[in-house]
Parts: structure tokens; sequence; C-alpha cells
């Protein structure tokens, strides 16, 4: 039932790197602030359950802050919609909570984004990030061969951490160029702790295939096995695994501040220097204003929590060394762009909409995603097209707009 | 060129039309402001039902009935057309009397219904509450997926020219203007554009009606009629303020879709909690259980009432401008009969049924 | 240990396992069937793609990915042929 109200000053939606930074940030300004975070764990997709073991030294310091600060933490609570003026309502195991703030600010991270090929649906093909999740949730893959599949710089750690976990990498199937990957690699002398990792990373996936401009095109059920076949340079190449992990980049959680009416520019939350939306009491760090890895969520955590406490030298004096990780944000952008290709992988029965089982057949045929959706449900089910969203927006080149109370599933009662 | 017909806004009336004229071998343009059944079609529950609170509701409502049970055989699958009947809720003795009423008035009209026990109504819907008196089942009605059937419609009027995305701005003697300075030529208009009706011909007195529904994740089997309590009659969905009532829709999907509110004045789009909260209250009023079903969507609609409840269907004064708007809350199921009527009169045609009752020019007072 | 029920049979777990990985520790990679009837797991990790609901504690629909295993936890899964028809919800 809807009942408890909880009024902070300053109200942290996500309790990620930049949540967690920004977190840290307001509370030197000693108001109240909170952090409200979806998970059971802080550390986001990135850090949680690492955190306090042998995770990065950034979470530590800043978790070890967080207590020192006394910030008040809400775990277990989705946020699905608003209420009055500076308010949000979150769905807890209690119950609907709602939470009253002078300054929110949104660190709401990303989610992978999925392209729709033949076998997508089938199980044991996993999202990259979301196998990675799954293991540091117990999931246990000793001696299972998986094939990681994709773009981006994520499917490198993924990679690297399975087989930490004992799995078998049959190879790092990336669709992006060489050519873009070398110059992206020598961009990388602008950020010396990324090329370290990166080398890093590298030397300890040596002998795993790493081939580049090179794509899944589909996966099929053999006996207990998936066989996966991969395109590379006009020839098809099949992978025998257990698994497959494979995801195509990221997409920002930007359903919040969408609902809230922040300007969203080409997919993402519009924000000043300081870190502000279009909407004064409203900020956001991390990857809803841009995809730029964990470094770019810490900076810009920082700078909102400074920002929203009016403490603006201090949000000033980290201006630069913003602007260098929105430099690697755009090369991140500019080296994984998708390829033409993979506009041709999904077939007329491939499943787009894995909650209706909406097929690329039937969708191909509309103007639009509003038109899709009345039409077919393409989006309506209950991921409310967080999955088909990004694919939609790939495929169809659809703006894919429309966000609707509430912004995740909730129980009648708590509505 | 000169179409026979311009039908301005492809809801769900507008596309009946397009289909019912283009059958009748006339030439027909379609022509929708923003996208295919997106204003209040796309809005409503796809309730196929016969009300009784006039005898010229009736008659239209009725006949609208029979001419979607002749079209569910050529229905596609995907519009999901279901026969789940509807049950009208009683909560007590004083509601049993509306029941018999009702069933009384169906039946001196030869339709069939059913009065249910307080056993029997627990038999047909085991999720409503222990306790409630009984209710009327109305066997013969509808629901159908309202968006895929006004995709169907339009495909039926084929070789209708759908001009979709382009605002009409102006309606002429002997055409339509739309907002790129384009002239639709026609010798008839029919004018269908729901809460936008009005603008166009001022003649039309419509108020906007704002509702709000929420559906739910599968649940297959939870709810199987459409259910709607006989308590508004005593309190709520007066004429000046906010009102809910228990309204539950079974889909074909599973899903539940939960309504009804409606409110008067106001413009503003959005979702109202604290009305949203009431009309979700009243439902768990009648079926406790649906608190712990999962919500998947909310979403508000504007209805097009008019002052007397019934819809404006036929020729504006001796204009060539004929009126096929105004239906509230029951646009889905008084789209087909609407589109019969206006076809006979273009056509000059006697109806099945009295054409009076809808004229636009009838003096219209709030009864 | 953690001791729960997958589709009857008693599995033990370690505490801060998440149910998506018990089950799939377990052996079964079919959580739910689709509208449509099709074997689904889990996808996305972290509670957004909904593929990885199951019946937990008699409740059905439950983001499996999302909640840690709990002593003496009853979970359904679609791969349970009885509970195939409610792990829609």
């Amino acid at each position: 039932m809807s009942g408890t109200t909880i009024t902070t000053d300053i109200l942290i939606i996500g309790g990620g790197p930049a949540g967690m930074a920004a977190a840290v940030a307001a509370s030197e300004s000693g108001r109240r602030v909170t952090i409200v975070d979806d998970n059971p764990r802080l550390g986001g997709q990135i850090w949680r359950a690492e955190l306090g073991k042998n995770g990065s030294p950034d979470a530590n310091k800043l978790l070890a802050a967080l207590a020192e600060r006394r910030i008040d933490l809400i775990n277990n609570a989705q946020i699905f919609g608003t209420d009055r003026d500076r308010s949000l309502l979150a769905e807890t195991g209690a119950g609907t909570i709602t939470l009253g703030y002078n300054k929110l600010i949104v660190a709401t991270g990303a989610r992978e984004r999925f392209l729709a090929f033949p076998g997508w649906t089938l199980p044991g093909v996993f999202g990259a990030g979301g196998l990675q999740a799954l293991v540091k949730g117990g999931f246990d893959v000793s001696g299972k061969r998986i094939l990681v599949a994709g773009t981006g710089p994520l499917l490198l750690v993924v990679a690297e951490y399975l087989r930490s976990k004992g799995a078998q990498i049959a190879a790092i199937v990336e669709q992006a160029p060489v050519s873009k990957i070398i110059r992206f690699g020598l961009g990388l002398w602008n950020a010396p702790a990324k090329l370290a990792q990166g080398l890093e990373l590298r030397s300890r996936l040596a002998g795993i295939p790493y081939p580049k401009g090179s794509w899944i095109k589909s996966v099929r059920k053999t006996g207990e096995m998936l066989t996966a076949a991969i395109s590379k340079g006009g020839r098809e190449r099949q992978f025998e695994c257990e698994y497959v992990a494979c995801g195509f980049h990221l997409v920002p959680n930007i359903e919040l501040p969408s609902l809230l009416g922040c300007s969203i520019v080409q997919g993402f939350v519009s924000v000043d220097e300081y870190q502000r939306s279009s909407i004064p009491t409203i900020l956001a760090a991390g990857e809803p204003t841009g995809i730029g890895g964990v470094e770019a969520a810490l900076i810009e955590g920082k700078i909102a929590g400074f920002a929203s406490t009016d403490e603006t030298r201090k949000a000033e004096a980290l201006f630069a060394k913003r602007d260098r990780t929105s430099r690697f944000a755009e090369s991140l952008k500019a080296t994984f762009a998708l390829r033409n290709e993979l506009l041709t992988l999904a077939e007329a029965e491939t499943f787009v909409c894995r909650c209706e089982d909406v097929t690329f057949g039937v969708l191909k045929d509309f103007n639009s995603w509003r038109e899709a959706k009345l039409q077919t449900r393409c989006g309506m089910g209950p991921c409310q097209g967080r999955v088909c969203g990004a694919a939609c927006e790939f495929l169809f080149k659809w703006h894919v707009d429309s966000v609707r109370p509430p912004i995740f599933p909730v129980k009648l009662e708590n509505l | 060129m000169t179409y026979d017909i311009a039908i301005i806004g492809a809801g769900i009336v507008g596309a009946a039309c397009a289909a019912s004229l283009s059958r009748e071998g006339m030439s027909v343009a379609l022509i929708e402001a923003k996208g295919i059944a997106t204003g209040t079609t796309a809005a409503g529950m796809g309730h196929i039902v016969v009300m009784d609170d006039s005898e010229a509701q009736f008659a239209l409502s009725d006949l609208s009935q029979k001419l979607w049970n002749e079209m569910a055989t050529r229905l596609p699958t995907d519009c999901e057309y279901e026969h789940c009947g509807t049950i009208w809720v009683a909560a007590d003795e004083q509601e049993m009397a509306e029941v018999r009423r009702k069933h009384a008035f169906y039946s001196a009209r030869g339709l069939t219904s059913e009065v249910l026990d307080e056993k029997a109504l627990h038999d047909a819907e085991p999720n409503l509450r222990e306790g409630l008196a009984g209710g009327l089942l109305v066997t013969g009605d509808s629901v159908v997926y309202q968006l895929k059937a006004t995709s169907y419609l339009i495909e039926d009027a084929k070789p209708a020219k759908v001009i979709s995305g382009r605002k009409v701005t102006n309606v002429a003697s002997d055409g339509v203007w739309l907002e790129t300075n384009e002239k639709i030529r026609a010798k008839y208009i029919v004018n269908a554009a729901g809460i936008g009706a009005a603008s166009l011909s001022p003649e039309l007195k419509i108020i906007k009606r704002k509702g709000h529904l929420v559906i739910t994740d599968r649940y297959p089997g939870f709810v199987s009629h459409q259910l709607i309590e006989l308590g508004y009659l005593k309190s709520a969905h007066g004429k000046d303020s906010d009102s809910v009532a228990f309204n539950a829709q079974p889909r074909s999907t599973g899903q539940i879709l939960l309504g009804s509110s409606r409110q008067f004045g106001i413009d503003d789009a959005g979702v109202d909690r604290e009305l949203l909260r009431r009309m979700t209250s009243r439902a768990f009023e009648y079926m406790p259980r649906l608190r712990e079903l999962s919500a998947v969507r909310t979403w508000t609609g504007f209805r097009p009432a008019t002052p007397d409840n019934l819809p404006y269907i036929g020729r504006i004064g001796d204009s060539n401008v004929f009126a096929a708007a105004g239906h509230e809350g029951l646009g889905i199921t008084t789209s087909l009969g609407t589109a019969e009527l206006i076809t006979d009169e273009i056509l000059g045609r006697d109806s099945r049924i009295d054409r009076t009752p809808y004229s636009p020019n009838r003096e219209v007072a709030a009864h | 240990m953690i001791e729960i029920r997958i589709d009857g049979k008693t599995i033990r777990s370690k505490p801060g396992t998440t149910v998506a990985a018990a089950i799939l520790n377990a052996g079964t990679d079919h959580f739910r069937a689709s509208v449509r009837g099709g074997r689904r797991g889990p996808l996305c990790g972290m509670g957004i793609c909904f593929e990885c609901r199951v019946k937990i504690n008699g409740a059905p629909g439950q983001r499996s990915c999302t909640i840690l295993v709990e002593q003496g936890m009853e979970i359904e899964t679609a791969a349970n042929e009885d509970s195939a028809a409610d792990s829609h919800g």
C-alpha cells in the first residue's frame, strides 16, 4: 500500500559509480542525500557483487565515504512514476514509497543493446553484460565453452571475466572493422589509465581469437550445444559452444528523465556543463548523458553532486577532466558504430519483440514505433520496449519515444 | 480529381464510413491528421455492447452489434473478436432491481440476457468478492481489439485513398483544405474528427470527457466476461464531478483492461494519480485479488461527448457536410451503425432504424 | 548453504546467489514459455528484459535475476510441465 513518504534534499536515482560519486560529493555540503537503487546491492552493473571484496579501489573508497557520510540508502526500490511536483514513486517489498526532493540526480546507467538475429531467443544466448551479471550472481560457468560476440569494449571485459571464472572463450567476435579499432587504440594515448587497462586485458586474453569486422549471423541448437554462424571476410564460420554472450554496446536508461519531461537529444539527456538538464531541479550523470564508461560516470557524478548543492567552484574545477572523458565517449561511439550488414540479420520469422513475440516480418511494414506498437503490441509487454526499442531504432530508424507511467510494471495496489 | 466523399478522421468511425461508402462504389478520400486509430479509438476499451439508457441509444447499439456479428465471420483472428458477454454486477438488492429492469428491457426487444443470483455470479466470475447480490449477463456482447479492427476496415475500404499525417484546417462546400494548403475536392464531406469535429463544424457541440485506463500483464482466466458495476447508478458518474466505476475487460491475451473514470473540463492528458487510485480502489472493492496483479501501462483519452449523450449522425443543415461524431465512450460499438446511417442518407435510402434522434440539427438539451 | 526447491528438486545454493543463477546451476535453461510457447531463459541479467520470469513461492512472473535465494524458497520454471501455463504471468 501507499503511505510512506521520504523527503530529502538531494535524491539520487541509481547506485552505480555516477550515483555513488554524486552522493559523496553532494554530502560535502552537509545536506541530506538519499540514494535509491533497484537492486539489493550498490555498485551498479559494473561494481555490484565485488564491492568490499577485491573490487576496484575507486569503488571501495566511495563505499567507505558513503558509510562515513551517513548517506541514506534505499535498496530494492523500483522507481515507476512521478507524483506531485518534485516527488517520485518507488515500489518496494513493503509497498509504494513517495520520494520528495529539492534536487534530483538521474544516474540510472545503461543497458545493453540487443539486435535480433535468428536464434537470439534461444535459452543459452545471453547478453554479454547479461551473462557477466548472472555469473556475478553465482552462475557457475567453469569448463563451459562460450562465444562472445557483438561490439564494444565490454566484450573484452566480459570475456576476461568469464575466463577468470573458468570458462573457455571460443572467440571474441567484434563487428567494428580492424581499422577503427586501431585508431581507437591509438586514441587511448589520451587516456593512459584506459590504455594500460586495455593492454593488460589484451595480454590476459592472449591466445583467444579476436576477429574484427566479424559478426554473428545466427545461432541454432544442435543437441546439447549451440552452433553460432559467424561472418568473417565474406565467409561463414561455425562455432560450437555451450553459451553465446552477445551485446551490441550500450543504450542509456532514460525512461525516468523522459517521463519527467527533461529534454532528450539523440537519445541522451541533454545537460549543461554543470550536468543540469533542461529542468533546473534535475541533473543527470553517467551513461544517460552519453555512453562514456566508469571514468566519465565518476567525474560527471561528482560534478552533479557539487552542482546540486551549489558548490559551483568545486564543480568547475572538474570540468577539464570531464571534457577529456567526453572525448573518450565520442571515440567509443565512432569506433563501435553498427555496420549496415547487421540490418540484414533478422529474417521474417525472427522475433524482435520478445515479450509479445512479434516478428521482423510483421514489423517491417509499419512506418512508426507508435503505429507498430498499437497494431502489433511490439514494445507493449512487461519490458516496455527496453529490449526491442533499441533494435527497432536501428532496424527501422524509428524514433522510439512515448514513455508512459508506470515506467516499470508495478502491482496494481502500488500504482 | 473530385472524390465522391472526403472523410475527416481515420478513427474507427471514419474507417467504418470509408468501408461502407466504398462498398457502394463511391470514391473515398480518408484524411487523418496524425495516425490511423491513434485518437479516441486507441484510448478505448473495444467493448461491443448494447446499451439501454435511451431508445435511440439502444437502437443504434443494437443495429451496430448485429453488424459487428456479421463482420466477425470475416475479421482476421488478430482482431481478437471474442463473444465474452457483459455482466452488469449488482452489489445489493437495490441494484438487483435494476438488473430485473434491464432484463425486462432487453427481453422486450428480443435480446437474450440472464439474471444471475449470488451463486451464479460467483460461478461465472470466481474472482469477484463474496457477497455481491448478483448480476445480469448479456450474452451477445463482445470485445474486439479495436486498433486491428480499424485497420481491417481501412483495408476493406479499398480502393479508398488514405491521406495520413495531414490535418484538415477548413471545410468548404466542395471539399476540404489541408494544412499544406492543398485542397481535396469532394462532393460530400463526412466529419468524423472525434474531439476535433466541432472545430471544423461549429454547429456541433462536443465536450471532451477524459478517461483513464490501466492494463495488466497476462493472467489468462482471471476474468471471463466484461464486468461493469451497476453502482454508478447511485453514486458516481454524475454530470459535473469526477467519477470512477468498476469496469474490467478480459483481453484474449489474458490481459485485463481496467476502467473507468470520467472527468469533464480537463485538457491535460496526463495520468492523474489520485483519480487512478480511486479507480483501482473501486475495482479492488469488487475484485480484491486484482491488487496483486502487475500493471503494465496506464493511459488517458478524451471521449467526444454531446449534451444529450447521443452522437451526431447525418447532414448538417442543408450543407454537403455530414457529421459522424460525438460517440463518447460508445464509438467502437456504434461505428458500424453510424456508417450504415451515413451511407443510407447520402444514397437517399431509408434506414433500418429511425435516423432523426441522431440528427446534428436536433435541439440538443442535456437530459 | 541455502536449501531451495526448483521444480520439486532440492538444490543447495551459496548465500548471495540469485535465483536465476541457482536455476541455471541446476541445469535448467527453460525459465518461461513465451506468449507463443517458445522456450526462454535469461538475457539481460539485470531485471529489464523479463525473460527470466519464474514462479517463486506461488507468485508468478518474478524476475529471478533480481531476487536472491532464501532458505526454503519454492521455485517453479516452465521446464516443469505443469507450471508452464502459469509462467506467462
